[in-house]
């Protein structure tokens, strides 16, 4: 169909032109407002969904102010909420999950971007792409049944056996832990850093590359020394998403992690994420003050990830004006 | 004495290898799942499996028939809540959007796409659920809605950026109003983009629990309507999966495996039909 | 035609979004004569309520009875809140929930468990004809849920095992992760025999548990457990049963280690002298020589007034046939029978449901 709009075009369009003409001006508008209005909802189901966590969180907050995000005691006997143990596991995991991600999400964008041959890189990339579409609940599944046994029986004994100094890697394992936690978390976010490192990486101009090879860099020196600092904002980008992604990972860690609302040391020591936390015990806190304090658990777990994400704008606009540019 | 430059090439083929075997690892973690969940999963897919209702504890024979429908009627109801908002949101960004209101509404997507899906279920909850006074398919597939909307406003507006502007142009030229140009060049032209980014969005909610937790709630009989409580895929699967008994983790198994087929088939779909409107359009 | 997409998108939106008037029209979806009822609660007569459901919807097609199993507090809870037509619990609503709720909660009790200690120990739980049971004294079960006994070979357990060889490894601790009625009823035992426990832990569905993993449902704790090795938790009797799980003896306030089983059950429900009339009474540590100690009963919380006269209908006549031909199937799966004076009790207290 030909985009013909003028007033005098063709036979039947006139009459229809005519009564149109006056309002072709306001069609604009119309479209404008009407595409408006849909993206203003947008920031107001936002805005309703954080004024929402607030209002109903105003129980805790008021008894317990910000000793609720230092407290260690989540008992809801003696009506005594502390998000400390929560905020706890659900950093580490998620650090722990970034430790294990990274250099191999890193390593393995690297391969596919720069030292790998073309055609094999774009079909394993598309099947790492599949990793990111599978649910979390399958990899709780998988988890439950594989990878708790694996570390209970083989990893954790070879942990303890060389690193038992370490506080980290002390007391009994039973599998359900802060470890296997970050263990599957690691596995989730894998996708999310391969494939946004490996287009970022990819983006790098040929220029930069050619420049280096012509003066007798090896394709390894070139990935690592030249397009690996050029692409740096956006892998830097690709992490912190894949950390505000893992912050908020439900299901798979709450059918690992133990479910235990205590600060340990120990990675092999269960633990609890907020997420984890809400979902086990929301349908079921049967005081009005428990209610709040999960609610205010999931606020401070959605200002984690505000804080993490504007982290990310920030390092992403500060190491692109510093110039990663030609 | 080890030239440096034997040595540059030797760092040159032990890196290649680490990289090599990360990429092997990310990869193997795929297969590794589909073929336990077929290995487990294929055993206890059978007829009953899509055609029966859950049998008490304890009996054998059930099914996941109301999950499996439960599922497709939550997902009707997200597309219908994430499509339009998603798909016109992102026109507006692209297209119609002065700058502080790109800024503001794009900066706020952002926000909602952090949220996680349990904290959304929350939402549902208070919104929908306590105000009705039960919970619903309709407080599930809100939930799930809400959830598709950055999603679908991130990937249209990209591929609404994407398409050229000397065909925006062209069209102004032609003496289109600008609503025109858009409605009937630049969004046809990037269409397949931005159908397979709702494809995908739709796969990607398929998956999710959490909010389904405290707003569709789970049922053992058929759901009628969209107001009473209805299982689906993912809730069923997780409460499968933590029980103790044998049946309903080999039925685990076996829901996991059909709704990962489904996911990725979608997934598959979707990323071929797009590279092949993309390769033949650029032809 | 884009304006009229838009205008369309823009009213499905609206329509989506609004808010649909209550209770009545609930089935104005439904097809005529169906009758859904929903209601959540306790895990541990989940194995006796699905089966229940299931026979009285073949009786009655066209009422459908959807039970969830997201513990007694999620029953509780949700019951408070109106969002389910019933709960069900293993722990007495306290007065304070009650005055909480929107109408006035009934508590009908609806058949006898027990809570057993579960184990998994390797070399000694070996398949159910080869087990061998170890006796708990109350000190030995409140020192290891507190903590403070933390190896199976403890003096306090070898005390009185003395034909075990119990391992000198860690105990793993698994308790509910979720508001539990058997968590009530366990906490409720320890708080009676132990007042470290009392004043350190206390007496509820979801506590500040010193030690041990934490399991959703008691599917989640005998998933646990058998997953784990050299753990120990509580679970329904029924659960360890069906999955063909160790569990002990546990010493009565009689100085009899007993196991549980529908007699041992059934002799601690006849233990109890006074049933009050509101049906919420723990009857943990009764006295009798063949009494199990960590036994309870298990309710339906039904509000007293139902708005939707043919829920009413079902609810009643559920109840009732619950009472009469439900009891006949308890035993098949395990549970205890309901004293018979009992069972009168509530076929009056029934009349009192508007």
């Amino acid at each position: 169909m030909q985009p013909t709009t003028t007033a005098t075009d063709g036979p039947g369009a006139r009459r229809r032109a005519r009564t149109f003409t006056g309002q072709l001006q306001n069609g604009d508008r119309i479209a404008h407002f009407t595409t408006f209005i849909f993206a203003a909802a947008i920031i107001v189901i936002t805005v309703v969904l954080f004024y929402e966590l607030y209002a109903s969180s105003s129980l805790t907050r008021e008894k317990f102010g910000w000793r609720f995000l230092t407290g260690a005691t989540w008992d809801p006997v003696a009506l005594e909420f502390g998000a400390l143990p929560f905020i706890y596991g659900t950093l580490v995991t998620s650090i722990l999950a970034l430790i294990i991600g990274v250099p191999l999400g890193v390593g393995a964008a690297i391969f596919l971007a720069e030292l790998a041959p073309v055609r094999m890189s774009a079909v394993l990339a598309f099947i790492i792409e599949l990793l990111a579409a599978v649910p979390s609940v399958i990899y709780g599944l998988l988890a439950i049944f594989t990878l708790v046994p694996f570390l209970r029986d083989y990893i954790a004994p070879v942990l303890e056996g060389t690193l038992c100094f370490l506080p980290l890697f002390q007391g009994a394992s039973y599998g359900f832990s802060l470890l296997a936690g970050g263990c599957i978390l690691a596995i989730m976010i894998l996708p999310f850093i391969i494939s946004i490192s490996r287009e970022v990486l990819l983006a790098v101009p040929r220029e930069q590359r050619e420049a280096s090879l012509a003066l007798g860099a090896t394709r390894w020196e070139t990935a690592w020394h030249v397009a690996v600092p050029y692409a740096r904002p956006g892998i830097i980008g690709s992490i912190f998403l894949a950390l505000a992604r893992a912050l908020g990972e439900t299901m798979a860690v709450t059918m690992v992690i133990g479910n235990a609302p205590r600060i340990n040391l120990s990675l092999f020591a269960p633990g609890y994420s907020i997420a984890a936390a809400i979902a086990n015990e929301f349908s079921e806190a049967t005081s009005n003050m428990h209610v709040s304090a999960l609610i205010e658990l999931g606020f401070v777990l959605f200002c984690i990830t505000i804080l993490v994400n504007a982290v990310a704008r920030l390092l992403i606009l500060m190491t692109t004006r510093k110039g990663s540019a030609a | 004495m080890i030239l440096r430059s034997t040595r540059r090439k030797i760092t040159n083929i032990v890196m290649f290898t680490i990289t090599g075997l990360c990429t092997f690892v990310a990869v193997s973690v795929l297969f590794f799942i589909l073929g336990y969940l077929l290995w487990q999963g294929g055993q206890a897919l059978n007829w009953n499996f899509f055609t029966k209702l859950p049998a008490p504890v304890g009996e054998t024979g059930g099914g996941f028939a109301n999950a499996i429908v439960g599922s497709a009627k939550l997902l009707m109801l997200a597309a219908l809540i994430g499509i339009p908002i998603g798909f016109l949101g992102g026109v507006y960004l692209a297209e119609f959007g002065g700058q502080t209101t790109t800024f503001i509404v794009r900066y706020t997507t952002d926000l909602l796409n952090g949220v996680p899906s349990i904290i959304i279920g929350i939402f549902a909850y208070a919104l929908i659920v306590v105000p009705m006074g039960h919970f619903s398919t309709l407080a599930g597939g809100i939930a799930l809605g809400v959830l598709m909307i950055p999603i679908t406003v991130r990937n249209t507006e990209e591929f609404l950026r994407s398409v050229p502007n000397t065909l925006r142009e062209g069209a102004l030229a032609l003496g289109a109003t600008k609503w025109r140009a858009v409605a009937t060049v630049v969004v046809p032209a990037a269409l397949p983009g931005i159908t397979t980014g709702i494809l995908l969005a739709v796969a990607r909610v398929a998956g999710e629990t959490a909010p389904l937790l405290f707003t569709a709630f789970g049922n053992r009989f058929w759901s009628p309507g969209w107001n009473q409580p209805t299982a689906s895929l993912p809730d069923t699967i997780f409460k499968y999966a933590i029980a103790p008994y044998e049946d309903w983790n080999q039925q685990a198994w076996a829901a996991g495996l059909v709704l990962l087929s489904l996911v990725l088939a979608t997934n598959i779909a979707a990323r071929l039909i797009l590279r092949r409107q993309t390769r033949t359009s650029r032809g | 035609m884009n304006r009229v997409a838009s205008i369309l998108a823009i009213a499905l939106f609206c329509t989506g979004c609004s808010d649909r008037p209550k209770t009545d029209v609930v089935y104005s979806d439904a097809p005529a004569g169906l009758v859904l009822i929903n209601g959540a609660g306790a895990t541990f007569p989940y194995p006796i309520y699905s089966k229940w459901f299931d026979q009285y919807h073949r009786l009655f097609p066209q009422i459908q009875i959807n039970y969830q199993s997201i513990g007694s507090g999620g029953g509780i809870r949700q019951v408070i809140e109106g969002t389910v037509d019933f709960g069900a619990t293993d722990s007495p609503m306290t007065d304070a929930q009650l005055r909480e709720a929107k109408t006035k909660i009934l508590h009908f009790p609806t058949v006898l468990g027990a809570v057993v200690p579960v184990y998994n120990i390797p070399g000694i739980t070996e398949e159910i004809n080869g087990i061998t049971e170890i006796n708990f004294t109350p000190d030995a079960l409140a020192g290891i849920f507190l903590g403070k006994i933390t190896k199976w070979n403890d003096p306090e357990l070898k005390r009185v095992n003395a034909g075990l060889n119990l391992p000198d490894k860690g105990i793993v601790v698994v308790h509910r992760s979720d508001g539990s009625g058997t968590t009530y009823v366990w906490t409720d035992y320890l708080g009676k025999v132990s007042p470290e426990w009392k004043s350190k832990v206390g007496v509820n569905t979801s506590v500040n548990w010193p030690a041990g993993l934490g399991g959703k449902g008691n599917e989640g704790v005998a998933g646990l457990i058998k997953q784990t090795p050299y753990s120990i938790g509580y679970l329904e009797f029924i659960y360890a049963i069906h999955n063909k799980m160790a569990y002990g003896r546990v010493r009565n306030s009689d100085d009899n280690f007993v196991k549980a089983d529908l007699d041992s059950v059934a002799a601690a429900a006849a233990g109890v002298k006074t049933i009050p009339a509101d049906f919420r009474v723990s009857i943990t540590n009764a006295s009798g020589h063949d009494s199990y100690p960590i036994s309870s009963f298990t309710w339906l919380l039904i509000p007293s007034k139902i708005p939707v006269p043919a829920k009413k209908e079902a609810i009643v006549d559920f109840l009732n046939w619950m009472l009469d031909d439900g009891q006949q199937m308890v035993e098949a799966l395990a549970y205890a029978k309901l004293p018979k004076e009992l069972v009168e009790m509530e076929q009056k207290a029934i009349a009192s449901i508007e």
